[in-house]
């Protein structure tokens, strides 16, 4: 059966109605309902490809008691998405063909968004031995990116042959930039802020040194380096020259990233823990410019579920990370759109068309047309709410937002032409699959 | 009265004042043959102690002690706290158990601030070192050994304005820094840090400080009072100075710097002392130190405290 969104307005302002049928887009214009067609009605709303994640953390296997893959693609589909990429720091770690084609297997059974495995670089995310790349690239699970997530590829002779060999499956390696012997033990952004609570900092230049160094290895063996989470203006600065100078980098910038201060971690509440830290106003300041020109080329959530347990501690003792899928796009407006530094055509840039590419998704970079999958999300950004623990898909509540207000809201999300949310809700596996 | 005693930031100058003026009473008390005030008979404090420190412990406990509470002193290292048990557990145990005030001393940064705040427990929370964050009493301490070197009998109802005090050394490590700073400044003093760049932290821009990297001109400077914080000898392994011998040349204070200092002058010390190291021997025993005064003090300014936060309100 065919649907029909009506009245919906495209990123670019214009207003149109828009068939998929078969999982694709088969008509954009003045469309009357035919018989027997579900009409969704979009008046008001803004229609938009669906949202693709860069990083996401499934915890499966092994972590099941903070998501699962499916629990993970709810939270995704809650959040607009429709391509997420799994982090491989499972246990056991992605990093052979097994692995990621389970993860891949829990995706497709799940229904809910395209779960695109990433492959770690090294055997055991241990940063000393290359992981099979190409083994896993020519799985089922197709990998292209590949990240150490979590550790750095802090070795220069490890990450240089990484970014060589990557280069016979055209894939890319996704860099968590932290010098490591210059953030043991480090639990907030090195500032004033760890200055008064005594936490021991971790200081910008330990991503923006590994940055500098990986742009130049990238360079000079003509490969492709992708950037993690970039939390710092001096990151920027290094994107910026790296990119004018013609190097094959792109970065991705966590919406946290673009809201947060360290000063929300004054009363050592743990859910604002997070690797890496929460920085300053400067740095937020500099973020949001970043993507706005370019220079950071995606929003991406590092949803990172943990249990209740892991964060009700004292600081130290509390893992890192915040979940992030459900509230990025809410974030983002706030943050870029809603402070007039990013339209809706640089939000469907940002967090469909770049992130895409990057990860070699040739039909999610497409712009919505007749072909075009249809991956599409449904916004109305007039709505504004306090976030609570109802408004989260996941198994996990770490979320820095709850209590909160943030503005926007998902009401529909269309993955291959099936809503896996309608009026805001969630839908069931078997709702989905009987679309 | 207040509620718990967690950080000495924010404190206005009427509120120390006005504790180191109850300090000044509960001092008193001691000097008495019958030493022990029934002022919190009936009641239950913890000491809860995550980290070895057998002074900070023993003060409290004569503190509490003195004021009639019943002491229950929980070593949390070696106990099951090591083998696993979280905070909140081991919070809510002597919430069950009934205590009325827990005295916290943690290795963690902010460990007393999630123990007051999380809920876990009603009881009034003192800080008795979190980390590498604050040690408020210790700073209540010094205020009051500096307060009554100058002041004598005469203590009461004054603050410190117009003296100014140098403190030495691990300011990056410590706890007992970040506590006076906030306290000596809202007293009217003010407050030069030395240490080598190392052992400074990287932004101390929001501190109502003035920093520096020479010991000699900060002892020209005839300070009032120089507070020589202790050096971990495992620093050296962490590449934060190369050497004891070193860093005693360029931070310890010597006799010869001692005697440079206007004779006024005090010189304090937290304790544990490294003799040789950051203080020499004969510096330490000589007039002008407070070492012993502070250790004694620290038991009527603990008592002020305790006071303080066990008859504060809080709630339910």
């Amino acid at each position: 059966m065919s649907t029909v969104i009506t009245g919906a307005q495209l990123a670019d302002g214009t207003r149109s109605d828009v068939r998929i049928d078969g999982g694709v887009i088969t008509e954009i214009g003045s469309l009357p309902a035919a018989a027997g067609e579900r009409t969704v009605d979009a008046d008001g709303l803004l229609l938009l490809p669906g949202f693709v994640d860069l990083h996401t953390h499934l915890r499966q296997p092994g972590g099941e008691g903070a998501e699962t893959v499916l629990t993970g693609s709810r939270a995704a589909a809650a959040g607009g998405y429709t391509t997420i990429h799994a982090m491989p720091n499972t246990t056991p770690v992605a990093d052979t063909p097994g692995v990621v084609e389970q993860v891949a297997a829990l995706g497709e059974e799940a229904g809910y968004v395209d779960v695109r495995p990433i492959g770690a670089v090294s055997k055991g995310r241990k940063g000393e031995e290359l992981a099979e790349l190409v083994a896993m690239a020519r799985s089922r699970a197709r990998v292209r990116l590949f990240s150490d997530d979590g550790s750095c590829v802090a070795d220069p002779l490890l990450m240089r042959r990484a970014l060589e060999y990557a280069r016979i499956v055209d894939g890319v390696v996704a860099q968590h930039a932290e010098e490591p012997r210059l953030t043991a033990g480090a639990q907030l952004h090195d500032g004033a802020v760890a200055a008064d609570l005594g936490l021991k900092g971790w200081p910008a230049v330990a991503e923006e040194a590994i940055i500098a160094r990986d742009a130049l290895l990238a360079e000079s063996t003509d490969s492709r380096l992708h950037v993690c989470h970039v939390s710092t203006a001096g990151s920027v600065e290094v994107l910026r020259w790296a990119k004018r100078r013609g190097i094959r980098i792109t970065a991705e910038v966590t919406p946290h990233h673009l809201w947060l201060t360290d000063e929300s971690a004054r009363d050592y509440d743990a859910r604002f823990k997070v690797n890496p830290p929460l920085r300053t106003g400067e740095d937020v300041e500099a973020l949001r410019a970043a993507l706005a020109d370019g220079t950071i080329d995606a929003v991406a959530t590092d949803h990172a579920p943990h249990p209740a347990e892991a964060k009700r501690s004292e600081w130290s003792a509390a893992a890192m990370g915040m979940v992030g899928l459900e509230t990025a796009v809410l974030v983002v407006q706030a943050a870029v759109v809603e402070t007039g530094l990013l339209g809706w055509p640089e939000v469907e840039r940002a967090m469909s068309r770049r992130p895409a590419e990057i990860a070699g998704l040739a039909d999610a970079a497409r712009p919505i047309a007749v072909g075009r999958p249809a991956d599409l999300v449904l916004l109305d950004p007039s709505a504004r709410r306090r976030l609570s623990v109802d408004d989260l898909a996941g198994k996990s509540t770490n979320s820095p937002y709850l209590g909160q207000d943030l503005p926007g809201r998902v009401v529909a999300t269309f993955f291959r032409g099936a809503a896996t949310v309608l009026d805001g809700r969630v839908r069931d596996q078997a709702e989905v699959a009987a679309w | 009265m207040s509620d718990h005693l967690l950080s000495t930031r924010g404190f206005t100058r009427d509120r120390a004042v006005t504790l180191l003026d109850v300090a000044e009473d509960m001092a008193d008390t001691q000097r008495r043959q019958v030493k022990k005030l029934p002022t919190l008979r009936g009641t239950t404090i913890v000491n809860l102690f995550f980290e070895d420190s057998t002074r900070t412990r023993i003060s409290f406990e004569a503190a509490a002690q003195r004021l009639s509470a019943d002491v229950i002193t929980f070593s949390a290292k070696g106990s099951s706290v090591s083998k696993g048990e979280s905070l909140q557990d081991t919070a809510q145990t002597l919430q069950a158990m009934g205590a009325d005030g827990i005295v916290i001393r943690h290795p963690s940064s902010g460990a007393a601030h999630t123990l007051a705040t999380s809920g876990w427990t009603r009881a009034g929370v003192v800080n008795a070192g979190d980390g590498t964050h604050e040690h408020p009493t210790q700073a209540l301490l010094d205020a009051f050994t500096i307060r009554k070197r100058r002041h004598g009998d005469d203590s009461r109802g004054r603050d410190l304005a117009g003296l100014r005090v140098v403190i030495v050394g691990d300011i990056l490590h410590s706890r007992v820094a970040r506590s006076n700073i906030w306290l000596l400044t809202a007293l009217g003093a003010s407050v030069h840090l030395v240490a080598p760049p190392t052992l400074l932290p990287t932004h101390t821009e929001g501190w109502p400080v003035t920093t520096g990297i020479d010991l000699d001109a900060a002892i020209d400077d005839g300070p009032d009072a120089v507070m020589m914080l202790r050096v971990q000898r495992e620093r050296m392994t962490e590449a934060f100075f190369p050497t004891a011998k070193e860093y005693a040349s360029l931070y310890g204070l010597s006799v010869a710097r001692a005697d440079r200092l206007p004779g006024s002058s005090l010189v304090m010390h937290p304790g544990p002392m490294n003799r040789g190291l950051e203080i020499a021997g004969a510096v330490a025993d000589s007039p002008r130190s407070t070492v012993l005064e502070q250790v004694q003090n620290g038991i009527g300014v603990r008592m002020a405290v305790l006071y303080d936060v066990m008859t504060g309100e809080r709630a339910a």
